[in-house]
């Protein structure tokens, strides 16, 4: 049995954990590989269900991988009425352009790649998003629900800084106890004797 | 004094007669008994071996003997990518080896980071905390240049004076022969280099001219 449509699983997943709510990210490159973004509070029912569904049985966890999504910041020309003074002094409504900024805050995101050994079907492909990049990075552990995602998830805690809630032992995994920097973060920013320079003409 | 010495050494030669220096026979000794430390980092590590295999033979020079100790090591070369985590363990171990020993820094990565300098894991040069004898460029060095590279240090250890002040480190009672060896800190090495014996060359490309 082949696994169902991304909507497909969407629906049945929706159906089968009470209160769960899927999002299907579209992928639009060739692979077409699309993924499921799972809220967090019920992404751990959710994951036991993708395990242990008849149909699906998707035992074996690839890739467990953070992604880094900083804040980013937008801007549109705006046509905004105004009153202006004109040079003799009697003012006048005219159309001015404004430009309005939209910040957009960032998250952290948590990807995690599953197959199944037993029906040989895959990839499924789970994302979990955390509120923001700051003080809340918190996510739920998927690693009692595939042993294997251990190592990975405590990779991404290493190096983006998402904190897996319900780990067995999360702790820095490369880089050595005490080392307080997320490297792979976009806004990381290395030791300044370390920074490359390049020769600059003006 | 030294030419004319030379010139009397080969004149009396002509005759029959071999005479030479405590110093030329002290350093001929040591530059072709040059013992290796067994120690590779990276892929450097499998250009060293092939150099010491029968094909390149590095024991036609004297260094055919890799110790596993560091204790009876003269020399250490540092052959590959030398990481963050692993600067402290390669400069403990240059400290445990006796004087008179020598560093050979193999590859672009044991240079100065190499392809990997932009990473934050990557040590950007063995030489910010050990002093580097000879350097070799390449990515890996083929063993030809390794080879080159040891008969460099050959040459080194055997221009190497043994009194006078230009005499080496280890016939200086008051030189290190010990070098502070890094600690994790929280963004990185602590020091990041240790400015005895680091000196960022002249003419550094790297440098920022604005």
């Amino acid at each position: 049995m082949a696994l169902p449509s991304p909507e497909d699983l969407k629906a049945q997943i929706e159906a089968g954990v009470p209160g769960a709510s899927v999002t299907v990210i579209q992928n639009g490159s060739p692979s077409a590989q699309h993924s499921l973004l799972l809220d967090a509070e019920h992404a751990r029912a959710v994951a036991e269900l993708l395990r242990d569904h008849d149909g699906w049985r998707l035992d074996y966890c690839s890739l467990v991988t953070g992604v880094d999504w900083p804040d980013t910041e937008t801007s549109e020309k705006v046509k905004v009425k105004k009153m202006v003074k004109a040079a003799d002094g009697t003012e006048s409504e005219e159309e001015v352009e404004e430009v309005r900024k939209t910040k957009v805050a960032g998250y952290l995101e948590a990807v995690y790649h599953l197959f199944s050994m037993e029906k040989k079907h895959g990839p499924v492909v789970l994302r979990l998003r955390t509120a923001d990049r700051g003080a809340s990075v918190h996510l739920p552990s998927l690693t009692p629900v595939w042993r294997g995602a251990e190592f990975q998830e405590r990779e991404a805690f290493d190096l983006y800084g998402i904190i897996f809630d319900g780990h067995p032992d999360l702790r820095r995994i490369l880089m050595w106890e005490g080392f307080k920097d997320y490297p792979m973060r976009k806004d990381y920013v290395p030791p300044a004797d370390e920074i490359p320079v390049v020769e600059v003409h003006r | 004094m030294a030419n004319d010495l030379k010139e009397l050494k080969i004149e009396l030669s002509k005759n029959g007669i071999f005479t030479t220096t405590l110093e030329e026979l002290y350093n001929w000794g040591r530059k072709n008994s040059v013992w290796p430390l067994t120690f590779g980092l990276a892929c450097c590590a499998i250009e060293m071996i092939a150099t010491t295999m029968a094909r390149y033979d590095l024991a036609r020079f004297g260094a055919e003997v890799f110790r596993p100790s560091p204790r009876q090591a003269d020399l250490i070369i540092v052959s590959g990518t030398v990481t963050k985590k692993m600067a402290p363990q390669v400069v403990r171990l240059y400290n445990q080896m006796p004087e008179p020993k020598y560093v050979i820094a193999m590859g672009a990565c044991a240079i100065s980071g190499g392809p990997f300098r932009d990473g934050y894991n990557v040590l950007k040069g063995i030489d910010r905390y050990i002093p580097v004898d000879v350097h070799i460029p390449g990515c890996p060095p083929r063993p030809e240049a390794l080879i080159h590279a040891f008969m460099t240090l050959q040459k080194k250890i055997d221009e190497q004076a043994l009194t006078g002040a230009a005499r080496p480190r280890h016939l200086q009672a008051d030189l290190p022969s010990e070098f502070p060896v890094p600690e994790f800190g929280e963004h990185g090495l602590e020091p990041p280099q240790n400015n005895a014996v680091f000196h960022e060359a002249e003419g550094n490309p790297l440098k920022v001219i604005q």
